[in-house]
C-alpha cells in the first residue's frame, strides 16, 4: 500500500532510503549532493531510526577520500554503509573504490552526478564524474527523475547485498538533485520486502573479526594478480540479471516497472534515441509526442550502465531500428567516441543478428546543466532521418569552430496545454525561492494536482538574482527542462527591468505581475520601452503590487515572499482564492511555527494585507495615455546595457551576454580556449545593489583610512594629490587638505564607487570619528543612492583619473597610507558586509602589484573567479594578482608548485646572467643579481634594471648568431623581479581536506604565504562544522552544537619554528592586522596567517562584524599574536600575544551570535554545558599562550 | 512571642518580607535557599513580553537570510526541532520553582500587546503562581499621547487580565503619576488586589569618551525608601489594596518603617544581589530583636501605625513637608 504523493527533489528522494538502510553514513560536503548528507545527518540527530530500529551513525570527514576509507573500514567489519558524493568528491573516493570492489563487497554511494572542472569549475550535473569511475567495477545505476531516485536507491540498495558488486546510484545534479517533484513514497514495508536479512547475515558473517579472523588486502606477486582479477568475473555476469529480478519484485509490490534498458516509443521504431540520466525522461516525452503524430523514434533508457548487459541492451532495442544516436554527457576529448556510444558500439558488434546492424552516431549534450530540450531531442530525432547524419554532434550549443552542433527550432513545443507554467524573477534575499517551494507543496496537496520546480541562481552571493520555474497541472510532469513560454510571469524586483528581459519567458496573452513602487496609474511611464513593447505585443494582463511598502508596514523589511505569493494564488494559480489563502496561512503557521507567534501573526497580516494593494493595470488605457505625454516630448527610458559603452570588446561580446543572462547564446569560438580570462571585468558590471551609500564628509574626517580598509568591496577609495589634479573637477567632487606629514600642501578625496557599493554599512561602523555637535553624525554616513547615483558616478570617473599612488613612495606601516594604495581586488560578487574580502583587498594594496594566488576552492574562490566578471584587477602600469584555482584539497601544493617555478626560473635567469656577463655588461648583471628587492623602492629599481636588460637583449638578439640562451634569458627576464606567492583559502581547506598538504608546504621552509580566512565553518556549501568551528557553536553537522575545541593551527605551525604565524582579526586591532601583513611578506620562509572572518553564517547583523571581531578578541575566543622567528637572532621577543587577558565573558560574544544562540534556545542545558566548557578552555588556552610569553622571556634571560 | 506574620494578596505570609523580581529567581536553588533564609514569599522574574518577540523575530531573520539564493548554499543552519521562544521557558521554571518551595511564589509579566497580557497571565496562572505582578513600565515618547489615553490602557489591561484570571493580581506602578492617589484608586477599582510601589526603571547613561547612550544598573540604598514610603503612608489609609513596598529596603529598620507606613510586605532585591541571599535571615533577626527590644507583639500591631491618618501631623506628608525641610536647610547656611 503506497502512501500519498509526497513533494521531494531528488537528493532528499534518495537519501531517504540510503538513511533507512545504513547502520554508518561517512560525510562530506560537496556540490550538488551535499543536502543529500545534511538530510541524513539532521535526521539521525533527531534519532530518526533506520530499517532495524537503530539510528545510523552519522560521521563527517575531512574529505570524500575520507569518507570512502571510512566507509571502507565500516564495510570490512560488516556495517551496512553508505555516503553521498558528487564530481570531484567521486574522483578522491576512487582508490578505496577499486579495493571495496574488487573485494566484492555490497554498499550502494548516491551521486548527484556533477561536471569535473577542467578548464574551468562547474557545480553543474553532467556525467563526467561517473564516467571517470567507470572502470572501478562499481554498478552504475542511472536515475532520470525524482521517483527513480527514490526508487533506483532501493533498488540498488537490494541488489548489492545480492550481488555482492558495489552500487553508485547516480542522477543528475541540480537537474534531479534539486528538482521538486511529487513522488509516491516507499514506505518501510517495501523496504522491509525488498530487503533480504539474510543477505545481511551473510555481508556481516564476512566481515573482518578477531572471533574468527582472516587476511584481506594481501599484496600479489606476478604469479596470481591476474587470475584472482579474473575470478571475480561470475558476480559481474550475474549481476544485471539480480538487478533486473530486483527491478522485477519493486514492480510486483508498487506496480512501477523497470528495466535495465528501457525502451520508449514506436514498436516499429527506425530511429533511436541511446541516453541515461533526466536526458532520458526529455527525449522519452518528445518521442511519444512524435509517435503519436506517426513518426517511428524511440528511446531507450540506460538503467544500469555498469555492468553493461550486451544481452538486455540488445533484447530491449527494436529489430526495426535502423539508426541510433547515443548521447553522452560528458566529454572525454581525443577519445574516438564518448564512453556510452562505444559500449553502444561494442554491444551492437557482439550482436549474432543477421540483420545489417543500424547505423550509429554519437552526440554531446547537456554538459554542465546545459538545458537539453524537446526541440533539441526532435534535431536528434530528425538528423538520424537524414542520409549522412552529422557523426560527434553536439546540441544545446552553436559550435562555429568545428560546426559539429545541431540546428534546432527553438519554438517547437511538447508541453501539455493542461499544464499551467509560471516563471518567478525573484532577488535571494528576498525569498522568492522559498515561497515557490511552499507554493508547489501547497499545490501538490490538492487532489489530483501534480507540480514541479526548478530554480536558477546566479553566481553571486549578494545580490543575486534567482529564477523559479514552477509546473503545475492535472497530470504528473516530466519535464527536466526550464520553461519557455509561460502563462505567468512575477518580476519581484522592478529594477530587473531595468537590465534584463524578463518577459523573454512570457507566452502571449500571459499574466504579468510586477512589484513595484508604482501605482496602476503610473507605473506604465516607468517601464524601459522594450517591456512596453514586450507588454503590448504578447497581449499581457499587468499587475502592480507595491510588495515592499505592504512588507515594510508590516515590519517585514525586503522579504515579500509571502505577499507575492499571495498575489499569485490570486492571479496566477488557478486555485480558488479563499481556499489557497488558507492554505498559504496554514503553511506559515507549519513553517514559522517555530520561530515564534509573533513572526507567524507578522505573516499573516501580510497575506490579508495583500489583496487590497494589487490591482490590474489597464494596458490599453495607461499605454494610450502615456504615448500622449511622449508626443509632448516626455523621454522614455531604455533597457541599460549590461556593460558600460568604454568596456573592452571582450567583455562587451563575451561577459556582457553573461550579465544578463544570455549566456547560453554564445558560440563556442568566442570562449578562451584554455579557460583563460582577462582580469579587472568586475568593474563594468555596475550592480547597483545599495539601496544606500556612504558619503564623506570632508569637514569632520580625520583622514585615518579605517572606513577604506575595512571595506569588503573596495569601493571607499582615498588619494592626496596635487591641487592641480583637480581641474576639470565636477563640481560636485570633494576634497579636503590633505593631513599627510609626507605631503604637505596636497589636496585628500576620499570617493565611494555608488554602483559597486552593496550598502553593507561596515564603513560607518569602522569610522572613529563623531560630530560633536550630533553624535550620531560621523565623517562618513550613509545616504539614499538613487539621488545620488549620477552625480557620483560623475565623481568616481573622475577621481579614477587622479594619480594614484606608486609603490615605494610611502612608509606602509600605517592603515591611512596603506590605504592610499590602489587596491588590486574590487567589487567581488562576495556577500555584502564579507568578513573575508578585506583581508585579499589589503593584501593586493600591499603586495598585488607582485603576487601569484593559489586559492582553494570556496568562498574565495567563488567571489574571486566565478563568472561572468572576476575582481582581481590591474594598476595603472598592468600589473596585478595573477590567480588561479586548482582544487579544494591541493592548494597549498599548488602554491608551493608556483613558489618553485618562480625560484627555479630566478636562478636559471640569474645563470644565464652570469654566463653571459661579459656580453651584457660586469655591472648590469652584478646590480641584476645582487639586487636588495626586500623593499617596494628596490622592487621598482629591479624592474627598471630588467627593462634595460631587454633592451640590451634585443640588441643583441638582433645580431646574427646571437646565442640561443640569449633568447632564454629574454623569456626570463621578468623572472628576475621578486614575486610573492600567496596560498588563500577558508577553514574548511586549512584545517580539514587541505590540511596534510599545507602542512607539509609549510614545513618545506620555502618562501610561500599562506592566508586561512577562517569562518569557523563550510561557507560556500552552506554553513558545515570544519575542525575550525568552535566549541558549542552550532553548525550543520553538529546541530547539537560543537562538543570538541577548534583545532589551533597556529599553535600546530608555531611548532615547527621556522614558520611565521599570525592569528589576526582586522575589526579587533587593524594595525596588528597589518603588521601582520607586512611581516608575513618580509619573512624569508613561509608564513601563515589566520584571520577571523566573520560571516553570514554566524547569524550576526553583518554591519557589525567589526564589534564582533572585537568581541571575539575580548573574550578570549579568538587572541591576537604574532611569531616571528626571523626575530630569533635578534633581542626582540619572536613571539607576540597582541591581544589583552580575557576580560569580557564568553557568554556577551556568543550571545550576538545565531550559530550559538539557537542552542541556547534549542537545548538550554546543553548551552549552558558548553559554554562552561568553552569558557574554561579559553581560560586554559590563555594561560597557554602567556607560558609561551613567559618562556621566551626566560629564554632571553 | 513575637508574631511576624502579615497578609498580602490575601496570601497569608510568615513574615512581611518578601525576595522582588530579580535574576536571583533565575536559579531554582536560589529560590530554595530563599526559603531557607526566611523569605516569606518569591516574585519571579519578569516575563518580558517584547524580548520574546524581538528574539523570536531575531530567530526568524538569521535563519532566513542569505538562504535560497545561492545555489551551493540554500540554507546556513541545520533545522532544530524546537526553540524555546514561546513563554514555555518561563513557565517551566516558574512550574519547577513552585515545586521546589513552599512559600507563595508570584508571577511577574512585562507585557506590551493588550491580547498577550492577558494570554500570558492566564498561562501563568495555569503553570502555578500564587498571584500574578503586573509590571507595567511603558515609557511614553510620543508628544501627541496624552496621560488620560495611557492612563486609560493601563486600566484596561488590569480589567482585561482581572478579568481572565483567579489568582489575586498587584500592579507595580511607576512612581511618575500626575495624581497617583487617583490612579492608585483607580487600579483597585479596576480589581487589583495590591499596589508594588515602585518600579525601578534602569536609566540609560552617557559615556563621554565613546559619546555613546549606555545601559546602567544601580542597586538601591535605604536612601531610596523614602519616595515609596511617604506615598505608602498617603495611600495605604484610603485605597482598598495591599501595598508592598518596593525600592530601598535593605535593613529591618527599612522593613519596620515600610510596615508602619501601611505596607504588608517589604520587597527587597538589591541588598540580595549585594550580599547574598542570607540576608533575609540577618534583617529577620534585627526585626525580632528591635520589636522585641521596643516591646511590639506582631507586625500586624504596627502595619498602618505612622501612616497619613495615623500620625499627629498628616501635613507631614504634604507639601509642608517640604517647606519645613527647605528651611531647616536654611537654618544650616552660615
Amino acid at each position: 500500500m503506497l502512501h500519498p504523493w509526497v513533494t521531494l527533489d531528488g537528493n532528499e528522494a534518495a537519501a531517504s532510503i540510503a538513511h533507512r538502510l545504513s547502520e554508518v553514513i561517512a560525510i562530506y560536503p560537496i556540490t550538488p549532493s551535499t543536502p543529500m548528507g545534511e538530510f541524513a545527518d539532521s535526521w539521525s540527530a533527531a534519532n530518526q531510526p533506520n530499517l532495524w530500529g537503530s539510528v545510523p551513525l552519522v560521521i563527517e570527514m575531512q574529505s570524500e577520500g575520507g569518507a570512502a576509507g571510512a566507509i571502507h573500514g565500516a564495510l570490512q567489519t560488516g556495517a551496512l554503509a553508505t555516503t553521498f558524493t558528487a564530481s570531484q568528491g567521486l574522483l578522491l573516493m576512487i582508490p578505496n573504490m577499486y579495493k571495496i570492489a574488487g573485494e566484492l563487497t555490497a554498499t550502494v554511494i548516491h551521486v548527484a552526478s556533477r561536471a569535473i572542472a577542467a578548464q574551468g569549475l562547474s557545480i553543474f550535473g553532467d556525467h563526467a564524474d561517473i564516467m571517470a569511475v567507470r572502470a572501478t567495477g562499481w554498478a552504475l545505476l542511472s536515475s532520470s527523475n525524482v521517483q527513480e531516485a527514490h526508487d533506483m536507491a532501493l533498488i540498488a540498495h537490494a541488489a548489492t547485498l545480492q550481488a555482492r558488486v558495489p552500487f553508485i546510484h547516480f542522477f543528475d545534479g541540480y537537474r534531479t538533485s534539486h528538482e521538486l517533484n511529487m513522488v509516491e513514497p516507499l514506505s518501510d514495508d517495501i523496504l522491509r520486502a525488498m530487503i533480504d536479512d539474510n543477505l545481511i547475515h551473510a555481508h556481516r558473517a564476512r566481515a573482518l573479526s578477531p572471533d574468527h579472523p582472516i587476511i584481506r588486502g594481501t599484496a600479489q606477486n606476478p604469479d596470481v594478480y591476474f587470475q584472482a582479477r579474473e575470478s571475480v568475473n561470475p558476480y559481474y555476469i550475474a549481476c544485471p540479471q539480480i538487478v533486473q529480478q530486483t527491478m522485477d519484485q519493486l514492480a510486483g509490490l508498487i506496480g512501477r516497472q523497470y528495466r535495465l534498458f528501457e525502451y520508449t516509443g514506436a514498436p516499429d521504431a527506425e530511429r533511436v534515441i541511446v541516453v541515461m540520466g533526466s536526458g532520458a525522461e526529455a527525449a522519452r516525452e518528445t518521442a511519444n509526442y512524435l509517435v503519436a503524430h506517426g513518426e517511428r523514434v524511440g528511446v531507450l533508457t540506460v538503467h544500469l550502465y555498469r555492468p553493461f548487459s550486451v544481452e538486455h541492451f540488445l533484447k530491449a532495442l527494436p529489430a526495426t531500428t535502423q539508426a541510433i544516436a547515443v548521447l553522452d554527457r560528458t566529454k572525454e576529448p581525443g577519445s574516438a567516441g564518448e564512453p556510452l556510444y562505444l559500449d553502444v558500439l561494442a554491444a551492437l558488434n557482439e550482436s549474432d543478428s543477421n540483420v545489417r546492424p543500424p547505423r550509429v552516431i554519437a552526440g554531446r549534450y547537456g554538459l554542465s546543466s546545459k538545458e537539453f530540450t524537446p526541440a533539441m531531442v526532435k534535431a536528434i530525432f530528425d538528423e538520424l532521418g537524414q542520409p549522412r547524419p552529422k557523426q560527434h554532434f553536439m546540441v544545446g550549443i552553436d559550435d562555429d569552430v568545428t560546426h559539429l552542433s545541431l540546428a534546432y527550432d527553438p519554438s517547437f513545443s511538447i508541453e501539455d496545454p493542461a499544464i499551467m507554467q509560471c516563471v518567478f524573477w525573484g532577488l535571494g534575499a528576498d525569498g522568492t525561492v522559498g515561497a515557490n517551494k511552499d507554493s508547489i507543496k501547497i499545490i501538490g496537496e490538492s487532489p489530483d494536482t501534480y507540480a514541479q520546480g526548478y530554480f536558477v541562481y546566479d553566481s553571486k552571493k549578494s545580490g543575486s538574482v534567482t529564477v523559479s520555474h514552477v509546473r503545475f497541472g492535472p497530470h504528473p510532469i516530466r519535464a527536466p527542462y526550464l520553461i519557455s513560454q509561460a502563462q505567468f510571469v512575477a518580476c519581484h524586483q522592478f529594477t530587473f527591468l531595468e537590465r534584463i528581459d524578463v518577459l523573454r519567458y512570457a507566452a502571449h496573452g500571459a499574466t504579468f505581475l510586477l512589484n513595484t513602487p508604482y501605482g496602476p496609474q503610473d507605473v506604465w511611464p516607468q517601464l524601459p520601452a522594450e517591456v512596453q513593447q514586450e507588454i503590448r505585443d504578447k497581449q499581457l494582463r499587468f499587475f502592480v503590487i507595491d510588495a515592499n511598502k505592504v512588507a515594510q508596514d508590516q515590519g517585514m523589511g525586503g522579504r515579500i515572499n509571502r505577499i507575492m505569493q499571495t498575489c499569485f494564488f490570486a492571479i496566477g494559480s488557478g486555485v480558488p482564492r479563499d481556499e489557497a489563502i488558507d492554505k498559504i496561512k496554514h503553511s506559515i503557521e507549519k513553517t514559522y511555527g517555530k520561530r515564534g507567534a509573533s513572526v507567524v501573526r507578522q505573516n499573516l497580516a501580510a497575506v490579508d494585507q495583500t489583496l487590497e494593494n494589487l490591482y490590474e493595470v489597464d494596458v490599453a488605457q495607461v499605454a494610450t495615455a502615456a504615448n500622449s505625454v511622449l508626443l509632448n516630448g516626455a523621454p522614455g527610458s531604455v533597457r541599460r546595457p549590461a556593460v558600460p559603452e568604454a568596456a573592452p570588446q571582450f567583455v562587451k561580446q563575451v561577459l556582457a551576454p553573461m550579465i544578463v543572462g544570455d549566456g547560453d547564446s554564445l558560440p563556442v569560438s568566442l570562449l578562451p580556449v584554455d579557460g583563460t580570462y582577462p582580469t579587472g571585468t568586475s568593474q563594468w558590471e555596475k550592480r547597483n545593489l545599495a539601496l544606500e551609500i556612504p558619503v564623506w564628509d570632508a569637514d569632520l574626517c580625520i583622514q585615518c583610512g579605517k572606513c577604506s580598509f575595512v571595506c569588503p568591496h573596495a569601493v571607499i577609495r582615498t588619494k592626496v594629490y596635487p591641487a592641480e589634479a583637480l581641474e576639470g573637477a565636477p563640481a560636485t567632487f570633494h576634497t579636503a587638505e590633505a593631513r599627510f606629514k609626507e605631503f604637505p600642501g596636497m589636496h585628500y578625496t576620499l570617493q565611494v564607487s555608488p554602483e559597486d557599493c552593496t550598502g553593507c554599512g561596515l564603513c560607518i561602523e569602522a569610522c572613529p570619528v563623531k560630530d560633536k555637535r550630533h553624535v550620531g553624525r560621523k565623517a562618513i554616513n550613509m545616504a539614499p543612492q538613487p539621488p545620488l547615483r549620477e552625480q557620483e558616478r560623475t565623481n568616481w570617473e573622475f577621481f579614477l583619473q587622479v594619480p594614484d599612488q606608486q609603490p615605494g613612495q610611502l612608509n606602509l606601516g600605517t592603515i591611512k597610507n596603506s590605504q592610499l594604495m590602489i587596491p588590486l581586488f574590487e567589487f567581488s560578487g562576495a556577500c555584502s558586509g564579507c568578513g573575508e574580502t578585506p583581508y585579499i583587498k589589503l593584501a593586493t594594496q600591499l603586495f598585488g602589484d607582485r603576487m601569484v594566488i593559489a586559492n582553494a576552492t570556496g568562498c574565495s574562490s567563488i567571489y574571486g573567479g566565478n563568472l561572468p566578471t572576476t575582481p582581481y584587477t590591474v594598476n595603472g602600469v598592468g600589473r596585478g594578482p595573477a590567480w588561479s584555482n586548482s582544487l579544494f584539497e591541493d592548494n597549498a601544493e599548488f602554491g608551493l608548485g608556483m613558489r618553485l617555478t618562480i625560484d627555479k626560473q630566478h636562478e636559471y635567469a640569474q645563470e644565464l646572467l652570469h654566463h653571459n656577463a661579459n656580453l651584457l655588461g660586469q655591472d648590469l648583471v652584478t646590480a641584476l643579481t645582487s639586487a636588495d628587492q626586500t623593499t617596494d623602492a628596490g622592487i621598482a629599481a629591479q624592474r627598471e634594471r630588467v627593462v634595460l636588460l631587454k633592451q640590451q637583449l634585443q640588441v643583441a638578439l638582433a645580431q646574427p648568431g646571437a646565442p640561443s640562451e640569449l633568447h632564454n634569458l629574454f623569456s626570463l627576464s621578468d623572472a628576475l623581479v621578486r614575486k610573492s606567492v600567496w596560498i588563500i583559502g577558508g577553514d574548511g581547506w586549512a584545517y580539514d581536506i587541505g590540511f596534510g598538504g599545507l602542512d607539509h608546504v609549510l614545513a618545506s621552509g620555502r618562501n610561500v604565504k599562506v592566508l586561512v580566512l577562517d569562518t569557523e565553518v563550510y561557507s560556500n556549501t552552506g554553513g558545515q562544522s570544519s575542525k575550525a568551528t568552535p566549541l558549542a557553536a552550532v553548525a550543520k553537522f553538529a546541530a547539537r552544537g560543537k562538543a570538541l575545541p577548534k583545532k589551533d593551527l597556529g599553535l600546530l605551525a608555531m611548532a615547527y619554528g621556522n614558520i611565521y604565524v599570525a592569528r589576526i582579526a582586522m575589526g579587533a586591532d587593524d594595525q596588528q592586522t597589518l603588521r601582520a601583513f607586512v611581516e608575513a611578506e618580509a619573512y624569508n620562509g613561509p608564513a601563515l596567517i589566520i584571520a577571523y572572518s566573520h560571516c553570514i553564517a554566524h547569524g550576526i547583523d553583518m554591519r557589525k562584524g567589526l564589534e564582533q571581531q572585537k568581541l571575539a578578541v575580548q573574550s578570549g575566543a579568538w587572541p591576537l599574536y604574532r611569531y616571528n622567528p626571523g626575530l630569533a637572532s635578534t633581542a626582540q621577543a619572536t613571539f607576540i600575544l597582541d591581544s589583552k587577558p580575557p576580560s569580557v565573558p564568553l557568554a556577551q560574544y556568543f550571545g550576538n551570535e545565531t550559530r550559538f544562540r539557537m542552542l541556547a534556545m534549542s537545548d538550554p542545558q546543553r548551552a549552558e554545558e558548553l559554554l562552561h566548557l568553552a569558557q574554561a578552555q579559553v581560560a586554559s588556552r590563555w594561560h597557554s599562550l602567556e607560558q609561551l610569553v613567559a618562556q621566551q622571556h626566560g629564554g632571553a634571560a | 512571642m513575637i508574631d511576624l506574620s502579615t497578609t498580602y494578596l490575601g496570601l497569608r505570609l510568615k513574615n512581611p518580607l518578601v525576595a522582588s523580581a530579580s535574576p536571583l529567581s533565575k536559579k531554582v536553588a536560589n529560590a530554595q535557599r530563599l526559603e531557607e533564609a526566611g523569605a516569606a514569599a518569591l516574585v519571579m522574574y519578569s516575563l518580558f513580553e517584547e524580548q520574546i518577540i524581538n528574539e523570536s523575530h531575531a530567530l526568524d531573520h538569521y535563519l532566513s537570510r542569505g538562504t535560497e539564493s545561492f545555489a551551493e548554499a540554500l540554507s546556513y543552519y541545520p533545522d532544530l526541532p524546537h526553540y524555546n521562544l514561546e513563554p514555555d521557558q518561563y513557565l517551566e521554571h516558574l512550574h519547577r520553582i513552585k515545586q521546589a518551595v513552599s512559600i507563595p511564589v508570584i508571577g511577574s509579566l512585562n507585557g506590551v500587546s493588550p491580547g498577550h497580557w492577558v494570554e500570558y497571565a492566564h498561562k501563568i496562572e495555569q503553570a502555578g503562581a500564587d498571584a500574578l505582578e503586573l509590571n507595567i513600565y511603558y515609557l511614553p515618547t510620543d508628544p501627541y499621547l496624552n496621560s488620560a489615553e495611557l492612563e486609560e490602557i493601563y486600566l484596561t489591561l488590569v480589567r482585561e487580565v482581572r478579568a481572565q484570571i483567579r489568582i489575586p493580581i498587584a500592579v507595580k506602578l511607576s512612581p511618575f503619576f500626575t495624581a497617583l492617589p487617583y490612579m492608585a484608586r483607580r487600579f483597585a477599582n479596576s480589581g487589583a488586589n495590591g499596589l508594588v510601589l515602585f518600579n525601578r526603571f534602569y536609566q540609560p547613561d552617557l559615556d563621554l569618551e565613546q559619546l555613546e547612550v549606555v545601559p546602567t544598573v544601580h542597586l538601591s540604598t535605604s536612601h531610596d525608601l523614602l519616595v515609596p514610603l511617604r506615598w505608602i503612608a498617603i495611600l495605604s489609609g484610603q485605597i482598598a489594596a495591599d501595598f508592598a513596598l518596593s525600592g530601598g529596603v535593605h535593613t529591618a529598620q527599612d522593613t519596620l518603617k515600610a510596615m508602619m507606613a501601611g505596607a504588608k510586605v517589604a520587597m527587597m532585591a538589591s541588598t540580595l544581589l549585594a550580599n547574598g541571599i542570607g540576608r533575609v535571615t540577618d534583617i529577620l533577626r534585627d526585626l525580632r530583636s528591635w520589636m522585641e527590644e521596643h516591646e511590639y507583639v506582631s507586625i500586624e500591631q504596627m502595619q498602618g501605625s505612622m501612616n497619613q491618618h495615623a500620625v499627629a501631623e498628616p501635613a507631614a506628608f504634604e507639601r509642608a513637608n517640604y517647606m519645613r525641610a527647605l528651611n531647616t536647610f536654611d537654618n544650616r547656611l552660615p
